[in-house]
């Protein structure tokens, strides 16, 4: 006998709780497996493009803490790289170096929030989240330090960085490095081994590399899917150069390697933060800049490796103290026009982890 | 046996004292049953809500401390007036009833889940003697499984009458949950019914001279997973997981109608902690404290167990929970049910004589136990793992992909 059945529509989002913000997912299913996928966007749309070409150079770094909320002292790099692009501004040793332990501080506290909320959306009651909150309290306690904020730094200036950090502030980093591989182990003790984690991961949602390289995927997500791809060592900018790292890949591009990769790129960011404190120079943290800086006439690409993929702004001057275009390459917006061909054919609980995988903030996504 | 501190007997006596004054007063026979069973219902609600409380408060304490936090810590000394707290506050909610959804089978889904999740008690030998239980019936085992499957009818009526399509999943994946479990469920507890020779509860706390835990090391395993499926508890809390179906079947309820689900999930936690205290651990035995003290003990020892692992685990996946049950523990089950009908023949047999217990059999069936555990988790895993295949979908999808990656592209 032959049951009639008919797919219907489940509408996920703008209000669910794993959506990571206001996304919609307009899911066609057949039963519980996803026949068709629907992203929509732009729940979260602020119009900060447009609002950046009323505003002077400086005046736009906050805006760009309020692109990705768990990266914010990327984005402000990513921008003011741009900015110093387009200006010509050479920035001081020591302020670059700066950058890059914020970067890497940066980048270790989204990943573990990409984790965490990734075994959250498996169904893990809070549990490995709330210990991987543990570590991203001391980073964010850190730059708190620095910049006496905890969410939306705005630390980076045009020309080098706000102000140098305090005398207490690198004895608290190297405590905080020394703590972190053993704490990396106690995640893996946690998760790495947990057969309904492997049984809920691997092979979920797999993102062959062609498609990938295709759908401009960048970051973590791409290096899962076997890319060797990472703009601090393709295209580096800033001091990445003089650092030994490696890229972390995955082989198979599912859920798992995503997971893996992150957690293997926190241990690298451990290791770039050692060197840089050990070849931290003396001397200025910011370049002599005007307060109303009038760029010349041109155009500027500038991108970075963000925590989820490159990061790029694009800015053209006409000569004024605003830009006249202010575009923003986000990586988390790419990474998701991935998201209905790597998800059709799992099922509901599936979709919400290969979205959790793919680690994006609406702040970003929306702009 | 005449103490104080013998509460549990006391509510029996209660109970008792109340029907002989009614008698000596003469009212007619079914006013009597009546209003006995009112005072019966009583006092298994006085035992049942302060249990809830506790449990309430317990998990939010505990499961703080795995997750390394304070947990409530305002109310009352160390947070143990926050029940009181919440339920206050449940109680002055808005009732929201979604527009389009049954109205009349919104009303009744809570009060059928919470009847019959309550309705268990009734058997449950919490004390010695026939004293402990409300009602010692001869087919106790046998009603709480009948009763127990019941309430799964008020959490589909409320899916269904939500006219929400993530209430409706959530229920149906309740009842395809229920329909699994419930076989290699009542399969273990087949094997302790045959050791006891009896369907009484009483009489199964009775004749465990050791826990039944060492004689039926499968049979706890496997109802111990089937209780954690029909609580819906983490990893199996398929029903209402909340990151996919924000809260499953319960989403559009509110108010007092959702305390009764909430109360009726934890008073459902107390009923299979209860039953695998009474089938597995020896129910109240135990040597020098009150016999209330040792039950209360064990059963929240159970409990304690269940929130450790909702702390750790993570969920797994509808077909996953499925698989598991029909090729895992159904077969586990089966085999467990033969091993131990072979073993009580071989007892009555041969062995009678004995005087004792049968300790050779522990050894035999924990041996059995972790090497059919082992072999059969070897061949499960060659079945697929609980990764079942979902049709054409995925094996167009996974076709070609992932299996070889490209080569890094640098």
């Amino acid at each position: 006998m032959e049951l009639k059945t008919q797919p219907f529509l489940l509408n996920i989002g703008p209000q669910h709780p794993s959506t990571h913000g206001v996304f919609r997912m307009r899911a066609t299913l057949d039963g519980e497996v996803i026949v068709d996928l629907e992203p929509m966007f732009g729940y979260l749309h602020r119009g900060i493009e447009k609002l950046a070409e009323g505003r002077t150079y400086t005046q736009n770094i906050p805006f760009t803490d309020r692109f990705d909320y768990t990266r914010s002292m990327l984005n402000n790099l990513a921008y003011v790289s741009a900015v110093e692009k387009l200006a010509g501004i050479k920035v001081p040793e020591r302020a670059e170096y700066l950058r890059v332990i914020m970067s890497e501080m940066m980048r270790i506290a989204g990943h573990l929030l990409a984790v965490g909320f990734m075994t959250n959306d498996l169904g893990a009651m809070m549990t490995p989240l709330l210990y991987m909150w543990r570590e991203r309290e001391k980073i964010v306690d850190l730059f708190e330090m620095v910049c006496g904020q905890r969410l939306t730094y705005n630390y980076v200036r045009i020309g080098g960085v706000s102000h140098d950090i305090p005398p207490e502030f690198l004895p608290a980093l190297k405590k905080f490095l020394k703590e972190m591989p053993g704490y990396i182990d106690e995640y893996d003790q946690l998760l790495a081994t947990n057969e309904i984690l492997l049984a809920r991961t691997k092979g979920v949602g797999i993102l062959p590399a062609d498609l990938a390289i295709n759908s401009s995927v960048s970051g973590p997500m791409l290096r899962a899917s076997g890319v060797k791809w990472d703009i601090r060592k393709a295209d580096p900018y800033s001091v990445y150069d003089r650092f030994d790292f490696e890229i972390p890949t995955g082989t198979v591009g599912d859920v798992y390697d995503r997971y893996r990769v992150r957690i293997a790129e926190i241990g690298q960011s451990v290791r770039i933060l050692e060197q840089a404190i050990e070849q931290l120079p003396e001397g200025d943290v910011c370049a002599k800049v005007p307060n109303l800086l009038r760029p010349p006439k041109g155009e500027a690409y500038s991108r970075i490796e963000s925590g989820t993929g490159e990061l790029g702004f694009y800015l053209v001057s006409d000569g004024s103290i605003a830009p006249y275009r202010f575009r923003v390459r986000s990586p988390e917006l790419l990474n998701l026009t991935v998201l209905r061909d790597i998800s059709r054919g799992w099922k509901i609980g599936d979709l919400i982890v290969i979205f959790g995988s793919i680690d994006i903030a609406l702040g970003e996504v929306d702009r | 046996m005449n103490h104080w501190y013998y509460f549990v007997d006391l509510f029996a006596k209660v109970r008792i004292t109340f029907v002989d004054w009614l008698q000596s007063v003469d009212l007619p026979s079914s006013l009597i049953i009546f209003l006995d069973s009112i005072i019966g219902i009583t006092l298994i609600l006085l035992f049942v809500f302060p249990l809830v409380m506790i449990f309430t408060w317990m998990e939010r304490r505990f499961i703080a401390r795995f997750q390394l936090r304070y947990g409530p810590n305002r109310c009352g000394p160390f947070g143990l007036l926050t029940p009181v707290a919440d339920g206050i506050k449940m109680l002055m909610k808005e009732f929201i009833m979604p527009a389009k959804g049954d109205k009349l089978v919104h009303w009744i889904a809570p009060v059928v889940f919470f009847t019959f999740a309550l309705m268990v008690f009734a058997v449950f030998p919490i004390g010695k003697g026939k004293m402990g239980a409300f009602s010692d019936l001869n087919i106790g085992i046998l009603y709480v499984i009948a009763i127990g499957s019941l309430s799964f009818v008020g959490l589909f009526m409320a899916g269904w009458a939500s006219n929400n399509k993530y209430s409706l999943i959530g229920a149906m994946r309740g009842v395809a949950q229920l329909i699994s479990y419930e076989v290699p469920m009542v399969l273990a507890i087949v094997g302790v019914v045959l050791i006891v020779g009896s369907l009484q509860m009483s009489e199964i706390v009775g004749k465990q001279t050791v826990p039944f835990i060492l004689l039926q090391p499968l049979g706890f395993l496997i109802y111990f997973i089937g209780g954690i499926t029909e609580l819906n508890r983490s990893p199996m809390d398929q029903v209402e997981a909340d990151s996919e179906l924000t809260a499953g079947y319960f989403t559009e309820y509110s108010g007092m109608k959702f305390v009764m689900f909430f109360i009726g999930e934890y008073v459902n936690a107390i009923a299979v902690a209860i039953i695998v205290t009474t089938l597995f651990l020896g129910g109240w035995k135990g040597p020098f404290l009150p016999v209330w003290f040792w039950f209360v003990l064990k059963v929240v020892a159970v409990f304690m167990f269940l929130l450790w692992m909702r702390a750790t685990l993570i969920r797994l996946r509808i077909d996953q929970i499925m698989a598991f049950s029909w090729k895992f523990l159904l077969p586990m089950a089966l085999i467990n049910v033969f091993i131990t009908a072979g073993e009580v023949l071989i007892w009555d047999t041969w062995m009678s004589s004995w005087e004792s217990f049968p300790w050779p059999f522990i050894f035999v069936n924990f041996a059995i136990a972790a090497g059919l555990i082992i072999v059969w988790a070897r061949v499960f895993f060659k079945l697929g793992g609980g990764r079942v295949e979902v049709g054409g979908y995925r094996a167009r999808n996974s076709q070609g992909y992932g299996a070889d990656p490209q080569a890094p592209v640098s």
